[in-house]
Formats: C-alpha cells, sequence, structure tokens
C-alpha cells in the first residue's frame, strides 16, 4: 500500500508541474462555462427587426410597440415600401422583418381576421426560427388580450404554448450539463490516454512494469489523481453556473454528484483503453479528441436534438456514452427527477465502463505476453 | 570454489506464434559477475531480458532468477532485481530527491532509509548541490549515472542494463563502467547488454546470440583465442557474419 500511495503522489506531482495540464483541468472548464453562456446562446436578446407598416394605425402601433418592448427585439429600422425589405435583410444587421398589410384594424374589425408576415433572413435557419416563434408568440399573447378587453362574442381557440423547467428558455440552462459532460470526457479520456502513453515513450512505463507494482496498480496509481480532480471540476463547474447564471440544481445534489463520479470512472476507462491501443501520445490525442469529442459536441444531443438527426446518426449517437449522461444531467438538473427515473441510463453508463475496462484488461495482456 | 549461480536458464524457447525468438537457450551467470550480453538487433537479447526479469512467460523450459522460478514466481524476481533500460528511465519533471524517494518507496524502502541512502549517493556522486533540482535540468551524463544509481538503490541481487551507455559521451561511458565495476565488487551481479565492442572487453564473460540462439560464450580472452582474433568486435564480426571469412 505504502508503495502505492508513493506511486500515486507523484502522480500529483506531474500534473502540478505541468501547466498545460493545469490549464486543460481547470482553465478550460471555466471558460467554457462562461463562453458557453455568454457568448453562445440561443435565447434571443435585443435582436434587431424592421418594420414595414402599411397601415399605420391604433393597432398595428400597439403590436409593434409590444414587440419592442418585450425585451427581445429591438427596433432597428421603418421601412417605407416592400422594395426595402430585400435590402434590410441584405445589411445583416436586421434579423427580421414585420410587415402589416394596408388598413389592417379596419380589415381585423370588419372581416375579424387580418395578416401580419413576418420575414426572416434563411440563411441562419436557427435565428430565423426563433424569431419567428417569438414574434408569432406575441402577436398571440396581444390577440387573447386583445379578445378577453374586448369580449366579443367570438370564442377563440387559442393554443397555449408554455415552457416547463425552463420557462425563460434560458440557453445557458441546455449548455451546462452539455459542457459538463463535454470537459469530463476531454479530461478523463484524453489526459489519462495522455498520460499512460507518457509512460511507454519515455521508457518509464518498462521500468515500472519491471518493479514490484503490479499492473494493476501502476493503472490505478495514474487515474486515481485524474479522478480526484474531475470531481473537484464537476464541482466547480456547479458552483460558477449557480454563481453567475444563477442555474439551480432541482433534484438531489448527492445523486447528481454520484452519477458524475460514474461518468468519470466511465470516461476514465475509456481513457484507459485508449492507452492500450496508441503508442505514441500523439496517437492517443488523436483519438481522443476525433474519436471522443467531436462525437460528443455533435451527436451526443448536446447541440443538436437526436429526435431531428437522420436515423444513421440516432443509431451512432446510440453508442456514445455522452448521450445518456446528459439525459441524466438535464433530468436532474433542471428537471429535478429522482433515481426511478434515470436508472436505465445509469445502468447503460455501467455497462459501458464494465465493456471499457474488459477490453483494455484484454489488450494489455496481449501486450504484455 | 563453485561460484553461486544466481541465474540459471535451461531450454528456454520463447515462440510467438511460428517466430522463435529465443531457441533452447542455455546459460548460467555467477553472483557478482559482469556477464555481457551481445548480439545483432533483433537476435533475441529483449526477449530474453524479459524473461529474465519477469515481464514475459517462457513458452518452455527452465529460468531461475535468484533462486525463484520465472514461471510461478515472477514478483519474487521483481523484487530481488534492479533494471535500466535504453530509454532514459528517471522522471523529467521530478527533482532527483523526489526520484530517488519514489523508486526507493516502489521497491519497499522506508522513508528514514532512503533519505540516507540518498544523502550517501548524492555525496558520491558528489551531486550534493543537484539533489532539488529537475532532472530536465541536468545533462544526460549525469542523468544516466543517476538512473543507474537508482536502479540498484535497493541492493538487489541482480541489475539488468539494457543498452545504458546509447547516446552518452565516451568520458562518461568509462566512469559508468567504473561504476558497473564498484557494484559488481560490492556483490551485485551486473547483466548488460551493449552494442560497443570496447564495453564488451571490460565484462567478465560475455554470450553473443544471433537469430535466436547462444552461438558463444566465454570470458573475452577465451573468445579471443578460439575464434583466433584480436578483440571482440573481430570475433563479433565472425560469428555474426561467419559467410563473409
Amino acid at each position: 500500500m505504502k508503495r502505492f500511495l508513493g506511486f500515486v503522489k507523484k502522480e500529483f506531482l506531474h500534473i502540478f508541474r505541468d501547466y498545460r495540464t493545469m490549464i486543460i483541468l481547470f482553465g478550460i472548464p471555466a471558460a467554457q462555462i462562461l463562453l458557453f453562456g455568454f457568448v453562445v446562446r440561443t435565447d434571443l436578446q435585443n435582436a434587431r427587426i424592421a418594420f414595414l407598416d402599411l397601415s399605420k394605425d391604433e393597432l398595428t402601433l400597439k403590436i409593434s410597440d409590444k414587440i419592442c418592448s418585450s425585451g427581445f427585439f429591438t427596433r432597428e429600422a421603418n421601412l417605407m415600401s416592400y422594395k426595402d425589405v430585400d435590402k434590410a435583410l441584405r445589411g445583416n444587421r436586421i434579423k427580421a422583418v414585420v410587415i402589416f398589410e394596408e388598413n389592417f384594424s379596419r380589415k381585423l374589425t370588419g372581416e375579424g381576421k387580418a395578416a401580419i408576415s413576418i420575414i426572416t433572413d434563411g440563411s441562419e435557419p436557427n435565428m430565423a426560427t426563433l424569431t419567428t416563434n417569438y414574434i408569432t408568440a406575441i402577436v398571440t399573447d396581444f390577440n387573447s388580450e386583445a379578445v378577453g378587453t374586448a369580449a366579443a362574442g367570438a370564442l377563440l381557440v387559442q393554443p397555449e404554448v408554455s415552457m416547463f423547467y425552463n420557462p425563460s428558455l434560458k440557453s445557458q440552462f441546455m449548455f451546462v450539463p452539455g459542457v459538463i459532460t463535454l470537459i469530463m470526457i476531454l479530461i478523463c479520456a484524453l489526459m489519462t490516454s495522455i498520460t499512460i502513453t507518457r509512460e511507454k515513450e519515455f521508457g518509464t512505463m518498462e521500468v515500472l512494469l519491471v518493479s514490484p507494482l503490479k499492473p494493476v496498480q501502476i493503472v490505478l496509481g495514474k487515474v486515481i489523481p485524474y479522478f480526484i480532480l474531475s470531481v473537484v471540476d464537476v464541482i466547480l463547474i456547479l458552483v460558477l453556473s449557480w454563481l453567475v447564471f444563477g442555474l439551480p440544481v432541482r433534484g438531489s445534489l448527492a445523486l447528481l454528484l454520484a452519477e458524475a463520479m460514474l461518468y468519470i470512472l466511465m470516461s476514465l476507462s475509456l481513457g484507459i483503453l485508449i492507452s492500450t491501443v496508441a503508442r505514441t501520445m500523439q496517437q492517443a490525442i488523436f483519438i481522443s479528441l476525433v474519436g471522443m469529442m467531436l462525437p460528443t459536441i455533435l451527436l451526443s444531443g448536446f447541440i443538436f436534438p437526436i429526435e431531428n438527426m437522420p436515423e444513421v446518426y440516432g443509431w451512432i449517437s446510440a453508442i456514445l456514452p455522452p448521450r445518456y449522461f446528459i439525459v441524466i444531467i438535464k433530468d436532474i438538473m433542471i428537471k429535478g427527477t429522482g433515481f426511478l427515473y434515470v436508472w436505465k441510463e445509469t445502468l447503460i453508463l455501467v455497462l459501458f465502463t464494465l465493456v471499457f475496462i474488459g477490453l483494455a484488461i484484454r489488450n494489455f495482456k496481449i501486450r504484455l505476453q | 570454489m563453485i561460484p553461486n549461480t544466481v541465474i540459471s536458464v535451461h531450454n528456454l524457447v520463447k515462440r510467438f506464434g511460428n517466430f522463435i525468438a529465443n531457441d533452447h537457450l542455455n546459460f548460467e551467470v555467477y553472483e557478482g559477475e559482469i556477464f555481457g550480453f551481445l548480439g545483432t538487433n533483433g537476435a533475441g537479447k529483449t526477449t530474453a531480458i524479459r524473461i529474465l526479469s519477469g515481464l514475459s512467460e517462457p513458452t518452455s523450459g527452465e529460468v531461475l532468477v535468484a533462486g525463484f522460478n520465472a514461471r510461478k514466481q515472477p514478483e519474487k524476481i521483481k523484487k530481488s532485481i534492479g533494471y535500466m533500460c535504453q530509454k532514459f528511465s528517471l522522471y523529467e519533471d521530478l527533482t532527483v530527491r523526489e526520484n530517488i524517494m519514489l523508486y526507493g518507496g516502489i521497491y519497499g524502502m522506508r522513508k528514514k532509509e532512503i533519505r540516507a541512502r540518498t544523502n550517501s549517493l548524492l555525496a558520491k556522486l558528489h551531486f550534493e548541490e543537484y539533489g532539488d533540482r529537475l532532472i530536465s535540468s541536468l545533462p544526460l551524463g549525469l542523468r544516466q549515472k543517476l538512473a543507474f544509481s537508482v536502479a540498484v538503490l535497493h541492493e538487489p541481487r541482480i541489475v539488468f542494463l539494457d543498452e545504458p551507455t546509447g547516446g552518452v559521451d565516451p568520458i562518461t561511458r568509462r566512469q559508468f563502467w567504473e561504476m558497473i565495476y564498484e557494484t559488481a565488487a560490492g556483490g551485485i551481479t551486473v547483466f548488460v547488454t551493449t552494442h560497443y565492442m570496447d564495453e564488451a572487453e571490460y565484462c567478465d564473460r560475455i554470450s553473443i546470440m544471433s537469430e535466436g540462439r547462444i552461438v558463444a560464450l566465454d570470458t573475452p580472452a577465451g573468445l579471443k583465442k578460439q575464434y583466433h582474433a584480436d578483440s571482440v568486435e573481430e570475433v563479433f564480426i565472425k560469428i555474426a557474419r561467419p559467410g563473409k571469412n
């Protein structure tokens, strides 16, 4: 045991002495959280829009005021004719143009309906969808208010949309769980595979294998420091996102940490597996980054919903462990659900861990033959 | 006087699929001697060393190292040997003392003992001022000498040196061999592979491997006589390329 502790201590020294490792461990998570939280946003804030009001009556003014006072939009310009629409959108500053048809109020009171068209910039599909949805919601809202006050006998069936769990549609709610998922796989899989292949490259692994340390002890000794630091990292990210974005953990914190530890364990065993395949640090980095990071960002449901993917990508996504952890962490953090709702995903992560450890042991034995 | 045998190998065979890396090796190494293990690249030296140090299992044959069976007791062998390989074996981002503490600890030495041993070692090598320096700041020659000292820190019965002087300047090589002599005089058996034929002359006995077999084994003087050669280098060339003579 004492042999082992000395070995673990040495691994901590490696980590603390290498500023690059420290940056990856603590700098990147903090930077990612702030970056994704502040810069990469999928919610609207002060999006610039223009109006083409062809009737300029009381109602259209009310509606456009309502749109602009919502906080989501600012009035960038008032257009004079249809010709200006294209020019406005080409300028790239204006995200959408709202057009009120001629004789808007008269048509609404007389015929009971009037048209508003929303023209968006389709070259930014996400933005376009968001803008349309937000403006539609505001107009619908205006409709129902108008019906309420006027008490017109007409029964209007209005779809009422409300967002549970994240009523203000804060994008940090989506990104913080994603960043934790991504960072953990980065630190655990990448760093452990690098640190083990480094010993191979420098020839120190041979010396360790010849020593009385058992191979299991060598691997554990290299992995334990990363496990501890990763748990510290998760706590750091949670505290940071709570302080900066007010992101709560609605479910049990203990359950969240336990699931995070399971996920860390899974990533570490993946890192060990990579290190049994890679001969050099470069190979390890390549496998970890291209094999894990990219699929995690693109296919785990972190940014793009799995439901919207072509079927094939859905299958690939099914063999990516982060996909399941994202579900777990979102459920616990944002919906506040308990273990009963995430046991399936938890079981899948346990299975992944066992498979990775099993494969790693097999590869290691073959190499020693 | 019959010398004590610390390594005895009988009919050692190591097979990788159809490839025979070690083909019926037979030899003994005696306590306190410097045993040179020569051979061209790919002759099977590394495979043999891995088996002797408990890293790899023999396919068949009887291998005893420090009295332990290589097949059944590799863990016990590992505790009684030291090892230094051609690639450098100390951690560059740790200090001299930290490296010594680490390896001493791995071999189960007590902290007090390691500290005492470290101080006397640094004094002997005139290294005192380097104790708290990172290995990466030391010149290669110093590192290599230090790596050797660390490999014998726990006073093993045998130390395996796999091309220990690769890439080292002639003066350091000479100093290195002085350390090897001193170690052997202290009763630790030295098992060394090398590509430098002048180093082979320093060994008590040498064996030469070719294509998985030991083709010659004797004292340097004995071999030179047997092959009518003036140096071990000449012997080596005659053995490695017999057709050319």
